[in-house]
């Protein structure tokens, strides 16, 4: 006996309002600005693709596109590895693990563009901790207002000190669900630490890692706040990443139809991207399971 | 392959312990034989596994030394040790087909790769997995990664004892049986000596040859099983092992005579007078029968478990078991009991005080 009725709509419903104001219809809005011409008083001009062509074809573009995908490359082989191995030699029991847990936190906490801040006191060459540092104890010329290669170095190092904790507590949870047993075991195998990592910890990490490494693209990938805060982009157009990039067409030169076209590009790579990570790390969990027997 | 020596272990999760309750194990002496099939049996929590860490030196004893013939490994690693151990939980290296999980610890020791190929092989072939060399660890059932832990500590020929710490816990029940009883093969062909603890008695008397009986961190009897079941050495022993386990009713002792109320009971034999304490008589349901003349009792209780009923009755304000087979008493009926006198003993504070009863083992243990 099966009863049908529609009732279970009523549920999905408030989902589906939500969803469409908070994601469908501000994302209309924004296909529907790229693909047209703004004036003043409301004037909208048809323009077709030619935003998209425009964009897609801008040198501007492209070295934003090349400044963020370095960006995002950057931080995960630094970011993954260091976390990994934070978590690594995090104590597993006994009263240090809350205070390591809570140190681990506290940077996840700050608010971004406060942490933007505190980078650019930090980093100031005059009166900066960390630029006095440089300058007048190590003797180098460090200036992140003037030179590319320190402005990047801050960045990812503020980028580092912001979010490789993300990874530590992930990985971290990943070690301890290990039980004793698989650490004995190899013991007795007569396994090396290496192994131990490349054969037991690696592996039972690695679902949580799929995900930092998720998380830590996206957010690299969309940053804004902490950068914009530090260097503005500067110096030159040097750390000008895709958003920062977007708000100066969008905000700065008040161009909606490029900006708007820009955005939607910047998004369906950030999709792809995502797509294809979580595809190919998944996949081979798909093929052990396949094996199962019954 | 060693005889393992236990002398005077004992050992403590604290730090500086000092009152007899804070050793997992009180004073420990065993020896087990080269090639034997050994069985640790106890419930949970009375150290059985932390005896077996200490053999495999996954733990190191707080007090005394384990000797593996005439070397003492007391301070040695697991691997240094060479010895093998399967856990509760299958332990299988996920990323790894079955073959290299099998290879894995011959590898680790730089055996030759053609030597590896032989033993993996082999033990493959030992644990019915062979058609499986090529499968992704993961993947396999319950049962075939449990045989596959098992196969890690087979491949290496020169072990010197395998051990199984409840290894059939998470096994379906229909292929516990098939998986002990490839046990049980396996060591008759290779005659590895192998330690089985379990506080499964079923698991623990079909596997062994010599069962170690453990209680509160205190060897209590050691025997084949039918020696456990025959002759308990304890009450604890009797009470354990066997469904339902041993009856113990407390007696008097008068003149070198069992008196349960004013009815004088007939032992196996002469009692050992020169023990004082709480004295009981231990007698196993299955020698215990319904009769026309006898002690009397009622019954309380009747569970049919098949091929025979358990009556419960009580003697006074004692409740004693008796397998039965044949017409039921009703419940509450009045009705008499006897005690097969070859396997009626007494126990002096839970100690058999038999006269030809052997010395007790743990003088500290009570029960």
């Amino acid at each position: 006996m099966k009863t049908e009725n529609q009732k279970a709509w009523f549920f999905v419903l408030p989902v589906l309002i939500l969803v469409a104001f908070n994601a469908i219809i501000p994302m209309m809005t924004v296909v529907n600005y790229s693909v047209q011409e703004t004036f003043g008083d409301n004037l909208f001009f048809w323009e077709g693709l030619t935003w998209f062509e425009q964009i897609l074809n801008s040198e501007r573009f492209h070295n934003a596109l090349g400044r963020q995908f370095f960006f995002t490359f950057m931080i995960l082989i630094i970011e993954i590895p260091l976390g990994i191995a934070i978590a690594l030699s995090m104590p597993r029991k006994g009263f240090w693990v809350p205070v390591c847990l809570i140190l681990m936190s506290l940077p996840m906490l700050i608010p971004w563009n406060v942490v933007g801040a505190m980078w650019n006191i930090f980093a100031l060459p005059d009166i900066g901790l960390l630029g006095y540092f440089f300058n007048h104890v190590l003797g180098i010329n460090y200036d992140m207002t003037q030179d590319p290669t320190a402005a990047w170095i801050t960045i990812i190092a503020m980028d580092v000190w912001h979010w490789t904790s993300l990874v530590v507590l992930l990985a971290y949870a990943g070690l301890v669900s290990i039980p004793d047993a698989y650490y004995q075991a190899a013991k007795i195998d007569g396994a090396s630490n290496w192994s131990v990592f490349r054969f037991i910890q690696l592996p039972k990490m690695k679902n949580v890692l799929t995900i930092a490494i998720l998380l830590r693209f996206m957010d690299s990938f969309n940053i804004y706040t902490e950068p914009f805060v530090l260097t503005g982009g500067g110096p030159g157009n040097s750390t000008t990443f895709l958003s920062i990039d977007l708000v100066k067409i969008a905000l700065g030169q008040f161009d909606l139809g490029p900006a708007a076209a820009m955005s939607l590009i910047y998004f369906a790579i950030t999709l792809l991207v995502s797509w294809l990570f979580y595809t190919l790390m998944n996949r081979e969990n798909l093929n052990d399971y396949e094996e199962v027997e019954h | 392959m060693a005889k393992i020596t236990l002398s005077k272990v004992r050992h403590s999760y604290m730090p500086n312990p000092s009152r007899p309750e804070d050793y997992a194990l009180q004073s420990i002496d065993l020896e087990w034989d080269d090639g034997g099939a050994y069985a640790l049996l106890g419930p949970s929590g009375c150290g059985k596994t932390t005896l077996l860490n200490l053999i495999s030196g996954l733990r190191t004893p707080s007090e005394g030394k384990i000797l593996f013939d005439d070397q003492d490994v007391t301070n040695l690693s697991p691997d240094q040790r060479n010895i093998a151990q399967v856990f509760q939980f299958p332990v299988i290296y996920d990323t790894m087909n079955v073959y290299d999980n099998l290879a894995f610890p011959l590898r680790n020791r730089g055996v030759e790769k053609s030597v590896i190929d032989q033993r993996v092989r082999e033990v493959a072939e030992m644990l019915e997995v062979s058609d499986m060399l090529k499968r992704k660890a993961a993947g396999l059932s319950p049962d075939n990664k449990q045989k596959l832990s098992m196969g890690r500590g087979l491949v290496r020929d020169d072990v010197n004892v395998v051990m199984f710490d409840e290894p059939l816990t998470v096994i379906d029940p229909h292929l516990k049986w098939k998986l002990r009883s490839k046990l049980k093969e396996l060591h008759q062909s290779i005659r590895h000596t192998m330690i089985y603890v379990t506080h499964d008695q079923t698991e623990a008397l079909t596997f062994a040859d010599q069962v170690v009986v453990m209680d509160r961190g205190q060897v209590v009897q050691i025997g084949t099983p039918v020696e456990l079941f025959e002759r308990p050495a304890h009450t604890f022993v009797g009470h354990f092992i066997g469904s339902p386990g041993m009856n113990v009713l407390p007696c008097d002792v008068k003149e070198g005579v069992a008196m349960l109320g004013d009815t004088a009971i007939e032992l196996d034999g002469p009692i050992d007078r020169s023990r004082q304490g709480k004295t009981e008589i231990g007698v196993r349901p299955e020698f215990v029968s319904l009769v026309d003349e006898g002690i009397e009792a009622t019954v309380r209780r009747i569970s049919d478990v098949g091929r025979h009923h358990v009556i419960e009755a009580m003697i006074g304000s004692h409740p004693v078991a008796a397998i039965h087979k044949g017409d039921i008493p009703d419940l509450g009926e009045s009705i008499k009991l006897s005690f097969k006198a070859s396997q009626t003993r007494l126990y002096v504070d839970g100690w058999l005080a038999m006269q030809d009863s052997p010395v007790n083992r743990g003088e500290t243990y009570e029960n």
